[in-house]
Formats: C-alpha cells, sequence, structure tokens
C-alpha cells in the first residue's frame, strides 16, 4: 500500500476509484439493508439492470447528446476563435461589442432556448445553436486575453523588426495565446454538454424528442427511477469522457508549444 | 574643417539648427547613429536623460557604463529607436528612422533578456527576423545555419528555449541580431548573467565578429573589465538626472585577445575607468523636476 501510495502516475487513478469503488459498495448495501424500495432511491444493482434493459434506446440517447454537444463544441470554438481574433484587430471592436458577448454570457440558457426553439424548426439545429451560445463565450474571453498577453520584450522585438500587423498576428499573438485558448478549450467542452442537456431538457418538455434529457424526463413521467439513473451516469460519463479527451489534447499542444510537458 | 550637414534628408524645421554640433563630422560613411541634444522625460515626470548629444562613428565600438538607474538602458532604447526623445532628435546614417533596415543602414538590438520564443526552436528562432524581412528561404535557411555555427549552437538548432541554458540562450539572441548582417548593434548587458569566463569568451567572438563584418556596437555593461577590453570608446554616465559624466577613449590595437587582458595598459585603463564610475556614482544633482 505504502508503493502505491507514492506511485505518482497510478495514484491519481487508483485512488478515486478506490473511493467510488466504497461509496458505491456502501450505497448498494444500505439499500439491500434498508429495503429502499427502487422508485424512492435504486440501488446501484437496480440501475446496471436499467441501464442494460434500456441499452438501445439508452444508448441512441447517448449518440443523440454528444451528436449536439460535438457539434455545438466545435461551432463555438470556430465562431469563438474567429470573434477573438477580429477583437484582436481593433480596440474599437472590442468595445462595441464586448458588452453583447457578455450580454450572451448572463443570459440563461433555459430562458433564451425556448424562443430559439420556437423559432428554428429544426429540434437539432435549435439544440446545437443553444448548446453553443453556452460554450462560446470561454473561447472569446480566453483567447482574447491570450491574443493581448504577449510577452512585452517579444513586441518590442517585432516592432523593431519591423513585423508587420499580420506578422505579429501569426507569429506572436496566436501562439502566445494557444495555452489560453487551451485553458477556454476544456472549460467550453463542458459547458457545450451542460448546454445541450438544458436545452434538450426544454425541447423534451415542448415535446421534442431526443437525447439522455429527454429520457431522463420520461422516465421522470412513469417513476423508473432506476432509468433515470442510468441516464444520468451516462450523461456524467460523456462529461468525464470529454474531460479527459480536453486534457490529453491540451497536454500534447503545450508540449508542442514548448510551455507544457515534463521536461520543463 | 566643418562639413556642412546635408539637410535633404531632414526637414528643416524637426530639429533646431542650434540642436546640430558642426563639429566636422565626416559625411562620408556618415555615422551610423547620432543623438542630438535629446531629452527623456517619462510620462510621470521624471528626467530620464538630459539633453544629450553622442555620435557614434562608423567602426566604433561604444561601451556604457554607470551606477544603475543612470539612463543607460533609456540611452540606448532612444538609438534604436525604441523610445521616442521627448526632446531633440536621433538620426541614423543621417536620416529618420523610417528609413533604418535598408541596405548597408541595418540595426539590430540584443535585450538584456534574450526574450525568445518558447514555442520555436533555436533555429526558428534565429530565422525570425529573416522571415519577418521575407528573406527568400533557402537562402535564409544558410545564413541561419551560418551564425548558428559560428556562435556553437549548430547542435541545438531543433531544441526549444528552455532547453537551453543561460548562455546558450543569450548566444541565440545573438545569433538572432548577427543573422540579419546587421551594420549598428546594439547591445544591453547582453552578458550580464554569464559567468566570467563564458563571458569573456564571448567578448573575444563579439570583438573578432565586429571586425569582420565591420560593425558599429554600442553596447552596456556593468563591468568595467569588460568595457576596457571591448571598447575603443568608453561613455560614464552619471544618475539624477541621467547624463554623460566623462568618455574615455581606449586605443589599444585590435585584435585584442588574452594578451591585451594581461597587459599594463588594459590595468591602467581599468583603473581609469573605475575611477572615473566613482566620481560618477557620487556626483548626484539631486532628482531635478
Ligand atoms: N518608463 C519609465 N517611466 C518612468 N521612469 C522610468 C521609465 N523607465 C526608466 N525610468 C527611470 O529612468 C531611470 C533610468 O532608467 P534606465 O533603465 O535607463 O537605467 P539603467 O542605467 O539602464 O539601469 P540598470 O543598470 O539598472 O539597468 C531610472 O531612474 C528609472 O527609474
Ligand atoms: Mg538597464
Amino acid at each position: 500500500m505504502t508503493t502505491l501510495l507514492h506511485n505518482r502516475d497510478l495514484l491519481p487513478v487508483v485512488a478515486p476509484i478506490a473511493i467510488g469503488a466504497i461509496i458505491l459498495g456502501g450505497w448498494q448495501v444500505t439499500c439491500t439493508v434498508l429495503a429502499v424500495p427502487d422508485y424512492l432511491f435504486p440501488a446501484p444493482s437496480s440501475i446496471w439492470h436499467a441501464l442494460c434493459g434500456n441499452w438501445p434506446t439508452l444508448f441512441h440517447a447517448l449518440l443523440g447528446t454528444l451528436k449536439v454537444t460535438l457539434m455545438a463544441f466545435a461551432i463555438a470554438v470556430i465562431t469563438g476563435t474567429l470573434i477573438a481574433l477580429l477583437f484582436a484587430q481593433s480596440r474599437l471592436i472590442e468595445i462595441s461589442l464586448l458588452p453583447y458577448a457578455i450580454m450572451l454570457q448572463v443570459t440563461p440558457i433555459v430562458a433564451i432556448a425556448p424562443l430559439i426553439i420556437i423559432m428554428i424548426d429544426d429540434t437539432f439545429i435549435s439544440l446545437v445553436l443553444c448548446a453553443a451560445a453556452v460554450a462560446i463565450f470561454p473561447i472569446i474571453s480566453n483567447t482574447t486575453i491570450g491574443l493581448k498577453a504577449v510577452d512585452p520584450g517579444l513586441l518590442a522585438y517585432f516592432r523593431m523588426a519591423r513585423a508587420s500587423r499580420w506578422q505579429q498576428l501569426v507569429r506572436l499573438r496566436i501562439p502566445s495565446a494557444v495555452p489560453f485558448f487551451l485553458a477556454g478549450l476544456r472549460i467550453a467542452s463542458g459547458l457545450s454538454l451542460i448546454g445541450a442537456v438544458v436545452a434538450e431538457f426544454v425541447a423534451g418538455t415542448g415535446g421534442h424528442s431526443s437525447g439522455l434529457a429527454y429520457e431522463i424526463l420520461q422516465a421522470g413521467f412513469q417513476l423508473d427511477m432506476p432509468r433515470m439513473f442510468a441516464a444520468l451516469a451516462l450523461i456524467t460519463f460523456a462529461g468525464v469522457a470529454m474531460a479527459l479527451a480536453m486534457a490529453g489534447l491540451s497536454r500534447l499542444a503545450l508540449t508542442w508549444h514548448g510551455t507544457g510537458g515534463d521536461d520543463q | 574643417m566643418t562639413a556642412p550637414v546635408p539637410l535633404d534628408e531632414v526637414p528643416l524645421d524637426a530639429v533646431p539648427l542650434d540642436a546640430v554640433p558642426l563639429d566636422g563630422a565626416p559625411l562620408d560613411p556618415p555615422p551610423p547613429v547620432e543623438l542630438l541634444s535629446v531629452e527623456k522625460r517619462f510620462a510621470n515626470g521624471v528626467l530620464g536623460l538630459e539633453p544629450t548629444t553622442l555620435r557614434v562613428k562608423p567602426g566604433e565600438f561604444i561601451t556604457i557604463i554607470g551606477p544603475s538607474g543612470c539612463g543607460k538602458s533609456t540611452l540606448l532604447k532612444l538609438a534604436s529607436g525604441l523610445a521616442e526623445p521627448s526632446d531633440g532628435r536621433v538620426w541614423w546614417w543621417r536620416g529618420p528612422f523610417a528609413r533604418v533596415g535598408e541596405k548597408t543602414r541595418r540595426l539590430a538590438f540584443v535585450f538584456q533578456d534574450p526574450t525568445l520564443m518558447p514555442w520555436a526552436s533555436v533555429a526558428a528562432n534565429v530565422r525570425l527576423p529573416l522571415d519577418i524581412g521575407h528573406v527568400d528561404p533557402t537562402e535564409a535557411d544558410d545564413r541561419v545555419a551560418a551564425v548558428l555555427a559560428e556562435l556553437g549552437l549548430s547542435d541545438r538548432a531543433t531544441q526549444r528555449p528552455r532547453q537551453l541554458s543561460g548562455g546558450m540562450r543569450m548566444r541565440t539572441s545573438i545569433a538572432r541580431a548577427l543573422v540579419t548582417d546587421p551594420d549598428l548593434l546594439l547591445m544591453d548587458e547582453p552578458f550580464g548573467a554569464l559567468d566570467e569566463l563564458s563571458r569573456n569568451r564571448l567578448d573575444e567572438r563579439l570583438l573578432q565578429l565586429s571586425a569582420e563584418r565591420g560593425l558599429t556596437t554600442m553596447f552596456v555593461t556593468h563591468s568595467i573589465y569588460e568595457a576596457a577590453f571591448l571598447s575603443t570608446r568608453v561613455i560614464v554616465m552619471a544618475a539624477n538626472p541621467g547624463r554623460i559624466y566623462a568618455e574615455h577613449t581606449i586605443d589599444a590595437p585590435h585584435p585584442r585577445g588574452e594578451a591585451f587582458r594581461l597587459s599594463p595598459a588594459f590595468a591602467d585603463h581599468a583603473r581609469e575607468l573605475t575611477r572615473l564610475l566613482t566620481a560618477a556614482s557620487l556626483d548626484t544633482r539631486g532628482n531635478q523636476p
């Protein structure tokens, strides 16, 4: 055990798994011993059965949610980066448009989602738009900050070497912004999943069936708690998978960038 | 013999005529940089440099020494166009800064710290000024390879700055300056962070390079010995307000090497510089408004 506690590579994996196992075990035992009915609080075993029993539907719903999430994420990243590049071009553009970006950020998506869903016929497109609206802000703000957070010495060098604005942007500002952009990417990946699920809830209450949120709603109507938990577990799983993928991506990118990695 | 200043290159009203010293500096070749009654007052009202006139002749190796905060960096930034004078005028080859960068009018600046791009390899960092200047890529490759070899960095070409030692980073920064084949090289304490031996080695290399390439150099240092070894002329500055306190010419012939460092002449120059520097650091007029 002591050797495991000192293993810096394995510990971050093994320790959380151990905690999870203890919690699941305790949960299972408590539910069994106290004979808690499934419709009040299902035991892990019932959730597992619900997951296996409803797998085709749930898997289809998971794919739907992931499709919305990834599409929204891609749109948020591309549009957000373009907007940040636009902001970096002129102070006037930035101060004129930034308040609207902030308005977009502070308005709760649940409040705008019904509007978007009513206005746009295609459910998929409206869901993607809602989720992208949630995810775009960290990309815009982080990338904008990164494009400005340039080493003043290097900036002086570029000016003295008579670099054009374009050369400054491509050779100095964009590379400097990479770590900031990656941090924005990680936040945005989580937010696009949240946005997708929230939008699905709103759409689901309006009768447009789609994704895991709709499954949760349906299970709620039918008081099918194990199935509800199973759908919830799938959402969590999708979120963790996205977070891990982003962490891996930013590690790779930072190693390439020369500002991260182990050989500091 | 007093030569007239060629006025065709400079708008007449840009500089008061009495600010132009007509002391017979030869026009051909023109001085790489001239500070004419140049004053620097910062935004907060501090007088960083009182009106100063300094003419740097082609091929000179000028070293600037002085107590900390006396305005050495300020003077160098004015000479590099990185800072604007609040009064007076700076000329490069008897022309405005807009013409710097043309053939035989190239200027390079080495900052006190290496200021390299952490995301780019050593070779890419050195290549940067050529890329900015749209030099033909194959020619750029050749020039980068040559200057890296010159500075002993060939085997580090693909590494990132963080994988280098401090001295190697500084050499990369110097390579980035030399690759442009500058005519005027401005260096602000480039070897400040290096050990004595590396510094001596780089000093000798720098002298060789300036001789081979016919460089004109302005060099800021805290080391009296470095100043005595490198310079043809040493400018001693004093603080509060920043100003030129004294000048000392070092007439020892080039090339200079270890033999010069051990010679009595070197010791004499070093002693004289110490005397001037001590006097300069005692001579403060108090901070004038
Ligand atoms: N941007 C600025 N605003 C106000 N004061 C400044 C500014 N830059 C420099 N100074 C002041 O001008 C004086 C000269 O500064 P400078 O950097 O030229 O000194 P230095 O001789 O290079 O010193 P060191 O040897 O420590 O590098 C200092 O008193 C400094 O505080
Ligand atoms: Mg300085």
